[in-house]
């Protein structure tokens, strides 16, 4: 392999990884509110058939990542009245979410199926972009990738560094005391699962928009559970989520890469290769936290004021 | 304004039922919206989905077939998330099912069966066959939640992917009938290992029966047996439930087990009733749309079965829609979702009083 294969192959990771990192880091910031969400699927199949939509009758990659953001939004709004305002299951609200959103992209999509347009234009600066060997990985990837890298920064700074990060945290670590010192309990959660589910749209978006010129009927074919995993999997920080999106990114390159370089074991096999590493990831982590979890305390418990 | 729940401490009976047939009018209500943007008639709609197949016979026999695996993965799905536990891999135990009862059926294909019994010892050991590989596969998930804390919503959830690629695999390859002209399906099942019909000609199968009893079974069990109290108990009060001694590993692995095998006996009925042969996909999604059945018929069996009637009246109405008035199969898909959405916040009515208040100075 020369030195720009590797390029190729490790800008194809990237491109894997963004749109698991972009749904983990909005349902990181929902748990870490003490909210589990598993509806990101079908908010992120929203944001895939909804931004496809938009970008192509309009002509606008922007204004399709806009409206794929915008019904990822949508959709957690449904989920928080749902689950903060009315206390229902979580767990029972997002799979309804994720059925719901999956038959609806189907609907929302069906009439620009088999339709292409133009990827998501990339990053060009002059000189820097085509240096040799590190140039287009740097200096040369989509807007999506540097506005999930600025979103990321803004997120690990938002929930160490200020307040409102730590009201945030204080109402998935214990919902009750924060209520006593007259946090709004609820409002705090309802914004934070709204980001999430931006973060999904967004994400979802990126996969018609950018992953692929096209949209494809349930393309995110599971991306939302491995994105929930993710957050497991990075111990709810922000940092950890890049970390293991890269892995699960590089992951999907290799089972692409052994497919088309025809390594002997059957296309299924390979296709498995993510869903795998999933649950190992799982698995070696559990391993290795034995002592005490790290999970907000209050996650996936309905917060119901007593007065 | 604030929106204040107060629990109700004695819900009336009556909620109870009202509830669910509520979530159910307003989910048509939604969907007729959805219907109409679509450009077609709501009413129409409404008649080829919910009454046409009321009407006929064989319409009528699919209903009851549809809804078979449906009722029974959601009679499963109601000890597990009775207990709390989240089970929501039951597609991939109803494919893991099929794929281990068809492979008996592989297994035995065109060989004489001499000795008293004949072939007649096919059947039962490839439901049996079923139910133990719907068990397995839904003890790994249990397995790990119970020795090391992992996550049985997403493992559950992954091994139902790895679970449709593998009967890919295996009906795409080795599995595959070599006098097939290449289409990706096995042969097809002996006699000896298809389920019997209980009307000569007709498409319902005796494991509609099979379903009836695990379903009057699983009622008793909720109701008359210590095992049905314990996950009651855990569900409801798991401190109470710790206090009384009672064993949650052993209760999370009986109840992972007692799911996936009745998803796995789903799938191997699926596959030697209705399919007679092993093909690349064996489930319509049967395993999510019992988390809907499951939820509409208020996590007890005996609801189950209607609510599996219900949910099997949109697949069967889905296929008409789908001639008759060219709808897309996904109204069928968003429509369960929305009827899931509504049947929750249906609950909501039952178990708090949901009151809006004015701004008051506290």
């Amino acid at each position: 392999m020369n030195p720009d294969m590797i390029q190729l192959v490790l800008v194809g990771v990237v491109t894997a990884a963004t749109p698991l990192f972009l749904a983990a880091l909005g349902e990181l910031v929902a748990e870490r509110a003490g909210v589990l969400n598993l509806g990101v699927e079908g908010m992120m199949v929203m944001g895939a058939a909804s931004g496809f939509a938009a970008a192509y009758l309009t002509g606008s990659t922007l204004i399709g990542a806009l409206v794929g953001t915008a019904v990822g939004a949508l959709m957690a709004l449904l989920f928080g009245l749902l689950t903060v305002v009315f206390a229902v299951s979580q767990v029972a609200a997002g799979l309804a979410l994720t059925i719901f959103g999956l038959g609806l992209s189907g609907l929302v999509g069906s009439a620009f199926v088999g339709l292409k347009r133009d990827a998501a234009p990339h990053l060009a600066i002059p000189g820097l972009t085509h240096l040799p060997v590190v140039g287009r990985l740097v200096f040369g990837e989509d807007y999506f990738v540097y506005a999930a890298l600025l979103l990321a920064l803004a997120v690990s700074h938002g929930l160490r560094r200020t307040r409102a990060g730590l009201v945030l945290r204080a109402v998935g670590d214990n919902h009750g005391s924060a209520h006593a010192l007259g946090v709004p309990v609820r409002s705090v959660r309802l914004l934070a699962v709204l980001f999430g589910g931006a973060c999904a749209g967004l994400g979802g978006a990126y996969l018609s928009l950018s992953y692929t010129p096209f949209w494809s009927p349930e393309m995110t074919a599971g991306r939302g559970w491995i994105a929930l995993a993710l957050v497991v999997f990075a111990s709810w920080r922000p940092w950890r989520a890049l970390g293991g999106a890269l892995l699960f990114g590089g992951a999907t390159v290799l089972q692409l890469q052994a497919q088309a370089f025809g390594i002997g074991l059957p296309g299924q096999f390979m296709s498995a290769v993510p869903y795998l590493v999933t649950l190992l990831a799982l698995v070696a982590l559990s391993l290795r936290r034995r002592a005490g979890s790290v999970a907000p305390a209050m996650l996936g418990t309905a917060f119901v004021p007593d007065r | 304004m604030r929106i204040e729940l107060q629990p109700r401490l004695n819900p009336p009976r009556w909620l109870g039922f009202a509830a669910p047939v509520a979530a159910v009018a307003v989910a048509l209500l939604i969907g007729g919206v959805i219907v109409a943007n679509l450009g077609k008639s709501p009413l129409d709609a409404f008649l080829v989905y919910f009454v046409d197949p009321l009407t006929q016979d064989w319409s009528l026999e699919a209903l009851a077939v549809k809804a078979s695996p449906l009722v029974l993965i959601a009679t499963g799905l109601c000890f597990c998330f009775r207990a709390n536990l989240w089970n929501i891999g039951a597609e991939g135990q109803f494919v893991a099912g099929g794929a281990c009862g068809g492979a008996l059926a592989l297994a035995t294909h065109g060989a004489d069966h001499a000795g008293p019994l004949g072939g007649s010892w096919i059947l039962p050991a490839m439901l049996l066959l079923g139910i133990l590989g719907g068990a397995a596969y839904a003890l790994i998930p249990a397995v790990l939640r119970v020795a090391l804390g992992v996550n049985e919503i997403l493992s559950s959830l992954m091994l139902v992917y790895v679970a449709g690629l593998g009967l890919d695999y295996l009906v795409r390859g080795p599995w595959r009938d070599p006098a097939g002209f290449n289409f990706p399906v096995s042969v097809n099942f002996d006699p000896d290992a298809t389920l019997p019909t209980l009307i000569d000609g007709a498409s319902l199968h005796a494991g509609v029966l099979v379903t009836l009893l695990v379903v009057v079974g699983a009622a008793l069990v909720f109701s008359r047996t210590m095992f049905g109290y314990e996950i009651r108990c855990v569900g409801a009060a798991p401190r109470a439930a710790r206090f009384a001694g009672f064993d949650e590993k052993r209760l999370t692995l009986l109840v992972f087990a007692l799911s996936g095998g009745l998803a796995g006996l789903a799938g191997v009925m699926e596959v030697s009733g209705q399919i007679g042969q092993l093909q690349p996909s064996i489930s319509p999604g049967y395993g999510f749309t019992a988390i809907i059945v499951a939820y509409l018929g208020r996590l007890q069996p005996m609801g189950v079965l209607v609510a599996g009637l219900v949910l099997a009246l949109t697949y069967v109405g889905g296929e008409g829609a789908q001639i008759a008035l060219k709808l897309p199969l996904d109204v069928t898909k968003a429509f369960q979702g929305i009827l899931l959405v509504c049947v929750l916040g249906a609950d909501v009515v039952t178990r708090y009083r949901v009151r809006i208040v004015g701004r008051v100075m506290a």
